[in-house]
């Protein structure tokens, strides 16, 4: 099983729970979520615990994801968006754990299934929807029938535009989803042809520099990209949510 | 579902290469397709991140936005003061600039003032020196002129008694005193 990739993204219960038939069990993927909840919480509470005028690192560094966060959202949707802004810095702080954590070797990925980038994603749009129908009523709606468009061309346009609408949290939680996947398949898919060379003897050990190096240099991409889909989920995160805000654009 | 699973094998498969053997030891389906576990990562993710959201709203973004909130507006209150006391401070120069201006000023005039008054002091004293010092010349060059008045007509005296006498001794002649007196005076008169 050492050698199979698909293998680090299998869940196993570690208390089986079951409500009325439904397995609620928690499993891997839930302590991870816990780890991650529980990181974030420490890393931000702890580092401002002193309130310093000057922060210290760790406070200066709460201060900085802080400020990275608020500056993405007023940049896209205003001052107004700011309400917003515990949701969006709790994705934002969620996704970029759970990707840091999933570099550890034998650590599981939350953000590698499906299922937990599209709640977080449908979590976005119902809030975009909820919040937009809520403020704007039926004008909401005006985000499907963007401005300067000869009549004629209104039902074509806005049939795109629903498409794009709807087509949003499918993007936004595959993209997140596809990137960590591959990235740690091709990880492991890599780690384990320097093991199989290895097995070769002499030669085997010479060629295994090759997949070595490339595991180093692909750890390092799998940083910035854990970083970077954080950034890409948190930054279409507040275009969307200026939608509900701002929806006659 | 059936044919997602044997795609999924055949992924492993291709991946992982000696995978295929293990793959039915676990794995029917790709871990992430897996329906049968999607309630259970959705339950717990509520759990989780409904955590983290409550108290991110709750606890850090208040905190955080707090501490920041009070920086940007103790440095406003630093900015101000330090304008305030730089405003203070150019104030004090110019006062302090003025009165030495003034101080200055009135130096001057004392200096001034000073100065005429020991002028005029020095100017009096030496017109009393010169009142003094005329004095005393004039007194002196009466009393000189008192003198060789007295020693002019002593030597008009002695000048008749010589005639006499000369004229006596040349001549067996008596003169008369007034006589002799008269002849004197008419020879410094063309002397003179």
């Amino acid at each position: 099983m050492a050698n199979d990739p698909i293998h680090q993204f299998q869940l196993f219960p570690i208390v089986d729970i079951d409500v009325a038939g439904v397995d609620l069990s928690f499993t891997n993927s839930a302590l991870f979520m816990a780890l991650t909840v529980g990181s974030v919480v420490l890393f931000l509470v702890l580092s401002t615990t002193g309130r310093g005028l000057v922060p210290n690192r760790w406070q200066s560094m709460a201060e900085m994801s802080y400020e990275f966060v608020a500056n993405t959202l007023r940049s896209s949707s205003g001052t107004e968006g700011m309400r917003f802004f515990p949701l969006v810095f709790s994705l934002f702080m969620f996704i970029l754990f759970a990707n840091l954590w999933g570099m550890f070797p034998y650590f599981f990925t939350v953000t590698s299934h499906i299922i937990v980038t599209f709640a977080l994603a449908m979590l976005v749009i119902l809030t975009v929807v909820i919040v937009g129908l809520m403020r704007h009523g039926t004008h909401f709606f005006g985000i499907f029938i963007p401005g300067g468009v000869p009549m004629a061309l209104i039902p074509l346009v806005s049939l795109i535009e629903i498409i794009s609408f709807l087509s949003r949290p499918i993007s936004l939680s595959v993209r997140l989803f596809a990137n960590m996947l591959a990235g740690h398949i091709t990880l492991k898919v890599f780690a384990a042809f320097i093991v199989t060379l290895g097995g070769l003897g002499i030669g085997g050990w010479l060629g295994a520099v090759l997949p070595l190096g490339m595991t180093v240099a692909l750890t390092a991409l799998e940083f910035l990209v854990a970083f970077l889909q954080a950034y890409v989920f948190t930054v279409l995160t507040c275009m969307y949510l200026n939608d509900a805000i701002h929806p006659g654009h | 579902m059936a044919t997602e699973t044997e795609v999924m094998q055949e992924l492993a498969t291709d991946v992982g290469g000696a995978a295929v053997e293990h793959a039915g030891d676990h794995a029917v389906v790709f871990p992430p397709f897996d329906t049968t576990t999607f309630a259970s990562q959705l339950f717990w993710l509520a759990i989780t991140f409904g955590l983290l959201y409550y108290l991110m709203a709750r606890v850090i973004v208040p905190r955080i936005g707090g501490i920041l909130e009070d920086r940007s507006d103790r440095i406003v209150g630093d900015l101000a003061e330090a304008s305030r006391l730089k405003e203070e401070s150019e104030r004090v120069i110019e006062t302090y600039e003025a009165e030495l201006a003034e101080a200055r000023r009135k130096a001057q005039a004392i200096a001034e003032e000073r100065r005429a008054a020991v002028n005029a002091d020095l100017a009096e004293k030496r017109k009393t020196a010169e009142a003094g010092l005329a004095g005393k010349l004039a007194e002196a060059e009466g009393r000189i002129r008192t003198i060789r008045d007295k020693a002019l007509s002593e030597v008009d005296g002695i000048a008749t008694e010589a005639a006499e006498a000369v004229v006596a001794r040349l001549a067996p002649v008596t003169v008369d005193t007034a006589e002799a007196a008269a002849a004197v005076a008419r020879v410094k008169r063309q002397e003179a």
